[in-house]
């Protein structure tokens, strides 16, 4: 057997008993809406860690983070540091969102918008800002499938035919189990990625190098640049470190997904001692930085940094090899791209669709429009993925000045008596404007400064302004009149 | 809704002002430590640090809840077990 069909044949192995565990995660269980958005609300500590620490090992770890660690050197650290950070808000702000979700029956990030502030409109947009920033990230998966199909062919599956059938497989799942079924999914996916990412990342510098510390003197010795700020880039200094670790900490919590997988908590406590243990599991990620750092010096001249890790496995390893840790990639990206798509289109049928177009609407046809949406929205990402060239990294922060916008209304939310309705309003306009403009019209970093945290900033002055300026609608979710108190007519069924 | 305690928050910001505002103290290859250049090996460290220091302030937090919890004699929201 050539090697490509052997890597080929270990991943699709692979692929295969993933989906097996989602499509059997379903059985003995109606599945509402309540059931397939929130898993009924009934997930322990375990499960709900996994489906958090699950959402967050995607395609942007396991080939994005070493993609920069080869491209960019320095500026990558910013993920490390980042991350443990995001864990401090969560534990702040989680138990407190889901006490305000518990008690009123919140599916999405948007119905928290829509009890609080009382706006159909907001929530829409909020709604429509989730789905649009969620995008570039499932884009990001659908990428990071494709250049594992890629490489593990040898070139012999073009990177566009494999995005397409990821996509087919990826709506499958998505259709069939629901969010129990993905976070069943991601024990396996965990467990593979945790231990190729060890195992590679100790084993690639001991081969060519002889360890981790004779990897980084040599890299020292021939590129001392590439260790230190701004690394092996222009702007990216300490300036950008730090509004960017600030913003990707404050919007961990903001991805539209994360927020609603909150809800799936039995309690806050569980969320609390989650956020506390978060940071311990992200220690794979430095693992995959090594192997990026160690291709610095043993692949150099890559047209295309993500490819790092796959290309130095194909070359030190067997092809069942290269198909194992292909196969983890993949299920990462599937399980990853599921969890988005789950969320985006719930979030687009029943805080969008439904309160603005269709009032009508039953809980049964949300559902159901919701799986039609998951059909447009990874044909979208697909489509995007095809015909774009960003690296992995870029396309998430890309996504990270989005969600960024929602913190204010978030915070104040929970915390301020005199936030109001046009206040958090016209803030999140305005940051989103202000971080959309500078992205697209490649000014970020802008003055050494990320996009989005300059965004949030100008956001909340607005929202403080203008909040001032106009009469608050409530002070907060105590104060909410009983006939506004849960966002829709809730189907009872998933509560027995 | 119970807001957090203040010196909960403050062990929350030293991870906040180790690993994010002073980067320009910290942003250096030398001394290597375990091999790897400072500034990722103290990145790293506070991927360990941290759940240390919301251990504390979990501590803090949890006793506020009993506290609570003995005011108003009974569970609090936060604490129930399962859905209603």
């Amino acid at each position: 057997m050539s090697p490509s069909v052997v890597a080929l044949t270990v991943i699709s192995v692979i692929v295969a008993v993933g989906s097996a565990i989602g499509f059997s995660a379903r059985y003995g269980r109606r599945m509402d809406l309540e059931q397939w958005a929130c898993a009924g609300r009934g997930l322990g500590l375990v499960l709900v860690w996994l489906l958090m620490a699950g959402e967050m090992f995607t395609a942007y770890t396991f080939l994005g983070a070493s993609g920069w660690a080869y491209s960019r050197g320095a500026p990558v650290f910013y993920v490390v540091g980042y991350w443990p950070l995001g864990c401090v808000v969560g534990f702040f702000i989680l138990p407190l969102i889901w006490e305000a979700g518990h008690k009123h029956r919140m599916q999405t990030q948007a119905d928290f918008f829509q009890v609080r502030f009382g706006s159909k409109f907001l929530a829409a947009s909020v709604a429509l800002l989730g789905v649009v920033s969620l995008i570039p990230y499932m884009q990001l998966q659908l990428t990071g499938l494709g250049l594992i199909v890629e490489e593990a062919s040898y070139g012999g599956i073009h990177r566009t035919t494999a995005m397409v059938v990821a996509f087919a497989l990826v709506a499958a799942f998505v259709f069939v189990s629901g969010v129990r079924g993905v976070a069943w999914v991601s024990v396996l996916k965990d467990l593979l990625l945790l231990g190729s990412a060890v195992f590679i990342g100790l084993a690639v510098p001991h081969i060519y190098f002889g360890g981790i510390g004779r990897m980084f003197t040599a890299i020292e010795r021939a590129k001392p640049a590439h260790l230190v700020l701004p690394g092996n880039t222009l702007n990216l200094g300490h300036a950008w470190y730090i509004s960017t670790v600030l913003v990707s900490a404050l919007s961990f919590y903001m991805w539209p997904h994360f927020f609603a997988a909150t809800f799936t908590a039995k309690n806050g406590q569980i969320l609390r001692r989650n956020a506390a243990l978060m940071p311990l599991y992200a220690l794979a990620i430095p693992f995959m930085l090594f192997v990026g750092f160690t291709a610095v010096l043993v692949l150099p001249g890559l047209r295309d940094g993500d490819l790092s890790v796959l290309l130095i496995v194909r070359k030190t390893f067997p092809a069942w090899f290269l198909g194992l840790i292909g196969g983890a990639g993949a299920l990462t990206a599937m399980v990853a791209a599921a969890i988005q798509l789950l969320c985006a289109a719930t979030l687009y049928a029943k805080n969008l669709i439904r309160p603005i177009f269709a009032p009508k609407m039953t809980e049964g046809q949300v559902a159901a429009l919701s799986k039609l949406i998951v059909l447009v929205l990874t044909a979208g990402a697909v489509l995007l993925a095809i015909y774009s060239s960003v690296s992995l990294i870029s396309l998430y922060l890309l996504g990270v000045n989005g969600v960024a916008q929602m913190l204010p209304g978030v915070l104040l939310g929970l915390f301020s008596r005199r936030a109001t309705t046009a206040g958090v309003f016209a803030g999140l306009i305005t940051g989103v404007v202000i971080a959309a403009a500078l992205t697209l019209t490649n000014h970020d970093p802008f003055h050494g400064l990320n996009a989005g945290f300059l965004g949030l900033c100008i956001n909340f002055a607005v929202t403080g302004v203008v909040s001032a300026l106009t009469r608050v609608h409530v002070t907060g979710f105590d104060a909410i009149p009983a006939e506004l108190a849960t966002v829709q007519p809730s189907s009872a069924a998933g509560l027995q | 809704m119970q807001r957090p305690a203040l010196s909960s928050i403050l062990l929350g910001l030293i991870p906040f002002v180790a690993g994010c505002f002073t980067v320009t103290l910290w942003d250096r290859i030398h001394p290597m430590v375990l091999g790897l250049p400072f500034n990722f090996f103290w990145t790293i460290s506070w991927m360990v640090l941290t759940p240390l220091c919301l251990w504390g302030a979990y501590r803090i937090e949890i006793r506020r809840d009993l506290a609570r919890l003995r005011e108003q004699g009974g569970l609090p929201n936060g604490m129930q077990g399962g859905a209603d």
